[in-house]
């Protein structure tokens, strides 16, 4: 049973990171998802400090302002500061993640928050951390409730703001044309990233939340042009990385989000050289 | 205050090394950050930073010690090779370089991260602190830790010194080097191995995570400060040495501090001020700048409209109450005040009873523009053959950008001309006469 449910964690992190790192990935932004997972790092430690608690919902809210904050600093500095957008990704999210550092090390004595955790998470501990009713019945591990919850807002997200986010995506002048309101749609992006990643946080830790951003949506990119295929393989792939990535970890005895992370480079591999192949016909 | 002196005269042998250290270390990727940031690979510093944790991992798995040299050893190795997936990656996909960054990192990060559990769950003892690696472990710097950092950064110097006017022309227009017959593959192989040496060396002070703003933080600081890459490499690596010292001195006061993170809060902090400080390219220099120009263009069109008025009544020396001048020129009330506020100042306008009138040089200024105005009109309907009723609003803008000497090739070219297109008088003071 716990297999069952680290690979379903493992899974809903896959999912969610499939479907926003397909959109990333096309509005080229795929660095600022991996700046978003470490800038989230200060206001996680803020909101755990107001909270106490590392499932409460305020803690998620904190942390996902964090993560919209760090977005539109990326874009004041590139924009309002003229700083190369690439500079400005790295300046914002090592800025943020060393306040994080230091934060942590500050109240050592009252955050029990282990940093190693937040790289790359426990996983393993996840079926631990089950929510009983009052009745008795064991409702399944709190992480599973929150990250399902996340993805259930997704996909509606995705159902009613499909035309929106993929108009913003692919043209975004077209889509301002037509009355579609671009840094809404933006914004709604970014929040929907940070929220994932906070959700993902204390299960995967923030390695595992790239891997799932990029890999899937990268190998789901080399072999389909259509956007909804894109969507539907990079999620297929996220999921075969989280049960391969399981059963590779179990085997060699080592950590589970390395292992996940690891297999979604394997696919991508795999991907990368038939595409290679095929092109060489 | 006794630990401040024991802390600025080294005499601490702990402290020696640590300042030692991250000094060294901020030096050679304040020289190599220049580059990649010239090159828009900053985030390239970031990839590899991740990618040597399972370099170092394999290193130790092979070797069974802690060794400093052996460890380096496998942290370029996969540093390396991260940084030719990378390119591989871009070249062969549709992949764009930040994606294949972002790939490459978290995977190799992963496989680090496997490695790394499994050597934990090994039970190897000679393992402890291998993990210090992911958030630095700059307070437990070693004699021998500071050699190879000695050494990376000679290698750096040397290399960057003896191949300034290549790297140069590499990170400024490849196409030109490449043109030149200058072997850009070579070099930017060279490049690339000093940033994987910078990196390898530089996470032992900052960890993985914050490797990347050691390389981008004082770059991007030296670029608002100056054009030229000499001084850029100077500035950078000025400003990282003393970010690693104040952040080593920061961490130092307090127990428990990890100096890591206090290099780069310190290291942004100067890149803030620069961002927001520097003359020419700073946020503040161009506000201001602007706000300049703006004033200028409001002054202008105040002045215009005092010469529109007199030319109509044929008298330039009369007064205008507010409320005429905004007939003229319709402008918002509170520009209007502010403007006529400069030029009474500037001694270009009296305030009378009657209003507001052009002094001498007022008028002088207020003929240059219309004067200028109507010059850039004719040029644009008798050279660029534009009609006559289309060449307005151009002229409106250029009025206030023409310099004297451009004015002077003007008349030249259309031959001291009497009248614009619109047959008005293309205005001459007595003092622009005499000239």
């Amino acid at each position: 049973m716990d297999a069952f449910w680290i690979i379903l964690t493992g899974s809903l992190v896959a999912l969610n990171g499939a479907l926003l790192g397909s959109f990333l990935l096309l509005r080229r932004m795929s660095l600022v998802g991996d700046a978003i997972s470490h800038a989230v790092l200060p206001g996680i430690v803020i909101a755990y400090l107001f909270t106490a608690s590392l499932t409460s919902p305020f803690l998620l809210i904190g942390a996902a302002l964090t993560g919209l904050a760090t977005t539109w600093i990326i874009e004041t500095l590139n924009q309002k500061a003229r700083l190369q957008h690439d500079a400005a990704i790295g300046l914002t999210f090592t800025l943020l993640f060393a306040i994080g550092v230091i934060l942590v090390a500050t109240f050592a004595g009252q955050i029990d928050l282990d940093m190693d955790c937040v790289l790359y998470g426990e996983i393993a501990y996840v079926p631990l951390d089950t929510i009983t009713l009052a009745s008795g019945i064991d409702m399944g591990p709190k992480q599973v409730w929150t990250l399902g919850s996340v993805f259930v807002g997704l996909i509606i997200l995705l159902l009613t703001g499909y035309r929106g986010l993929s108009l913003t995506t692919f043209d975004a002048g077209y889509a301002a044309a037509l009355g579609f309101n671009t840094s809404f749609w933006h914004y709604a992006l970014m929040g929907a990233v940070s929220l994932s990643t906070v959700a993902a946080f204390e299960s995967v830790g923030a390695i595992l939340v790239v891997a799932f951003l990029v890999g899937p949506a990268a190998t789901a990119f080399l072999l389909t042009r259509s956007l909804k295929w894109m969507l539907l393989i990079a999620s297929a792939v996220g999921i075969a990385s989280a049960v391969s990535g399981y059963y590779l970890a179990f085997w060699l005895n080592g950590s589970i989000s390395g292992a996940m992370a690891l297999m979604t480079g394997a696919i991508f591999t795999l991907a990368f050289v038939w595409q290679m192949v095929a092109k060489r016909q | 205050m006794n630990s401040l002196s024991q802390f600025l005269t080294l005499s601490d042998a702990n402290v020696r090394y640590v300042v030692i250290g991250c000094v060294l270390l901020g030096i050679s990727s304040g020289l190599m950050g220049v580059y990649t940031l010239l090159r828009k690979r900053a985030l390239i510093g970031d990839a590899i930073a991740h990618a040597v944790l399972p370099g170092i991992c394999i290193a130790f798995m092979l070797s069974g010690v802690r060794n400093t040299w052996v460890l380096f050893a496998g942290a370029v190795v996969t540093g390396s090779l991260a940084v030719y997936l990378v390119d591989l990656v871009t070249r062969r996909s549709r992949l764009k370089p930040d994606a294949a960054i972002a790939l490459v990192l978290s995977v190799f990060f992963g496989a680090g991260i496997l490695l790394l559990t499994i050597i934990q769950s090994s039970g190897n003892a000679a393992q402890s602190g291998l993990d210090k690696f992911l958030f630095g472990k700059a307070a437990a710097m070693l004699p021998e830790d500071l050699w190879l950092f000695g050494v990376v950064l000679l290698l750096v110097v040397v290399v960057l010194f003896f191949g300034y006017k290549e790297f140069k022309l590499l990170a400024f227009d490849k196409g030109y080097a490449q043109s030149q017959g200058i072997p850009v593959k070579a070099l930017e192989m060279a490049l690339s191995s000093l940033t994987v040496l910078t990196v390898a060396t530089g996470i032992q002070a900052v960890g993985v995570v914050l490797m990347s703003s050691l390389l981008i933080a004082p770059a991007a600081a030296s670029r608002y400060w100056t054009n030229r890459l000499s001084g850029m490499l100077l500035l950078s690596a000025i400003m990282a040495s003393i970010g690693a010292y104040i952040g080593a001195f920061i961490s130092y006061t307090k127990p428990g501090m990890p100096t890591g993170p206090w290099i780069v809060v310190v290291l942004s902090c100067i890149t803030l001020a620069s961002m927001i400080l520097a003359p020419n390219q700073g946020v503040l220099a161009r506000y201001l700048q602007r706000r300049k120009h703006r004033n200028k263009i409001l002054q202008e069109n105040i002045l215009k409209a005092f010469f529109h008025l007199g030319e109509k009544r044929d008298n330039q020396a009369l007064a205008y109450e507010m409320e005429v001048l905004r007939q003229q020129r319709d402008m918002p009330v509170a520009h209007l005040k502010s403007g006529l506020r400069s030029l009474v100042r500037q001694g270009a306008l009296l305030d009378s009873n009657d209003g507001y009138q052009l002094t001498r040089s007022g008028l002088e200024a207020a003929t240059r523009v219309v004067r200028l105005h109507r010059l850039w009109e004719l040029y644009l309907s008798r050279h660029l053959n534009i009609a006559p009723d289309h060449v307005h609003e151009d002229a409106e803008g250029i009025e206030h950008l023409i310099t004297p000497e451009l004015e002077r090739e003007l008349e030249l070219l259309l031959d001291s001309p009497g009248t614009d297109p619109h047959d008005s008088q293309i205005p001459y003071t007595q003092k622009d006469r005499n000239r």
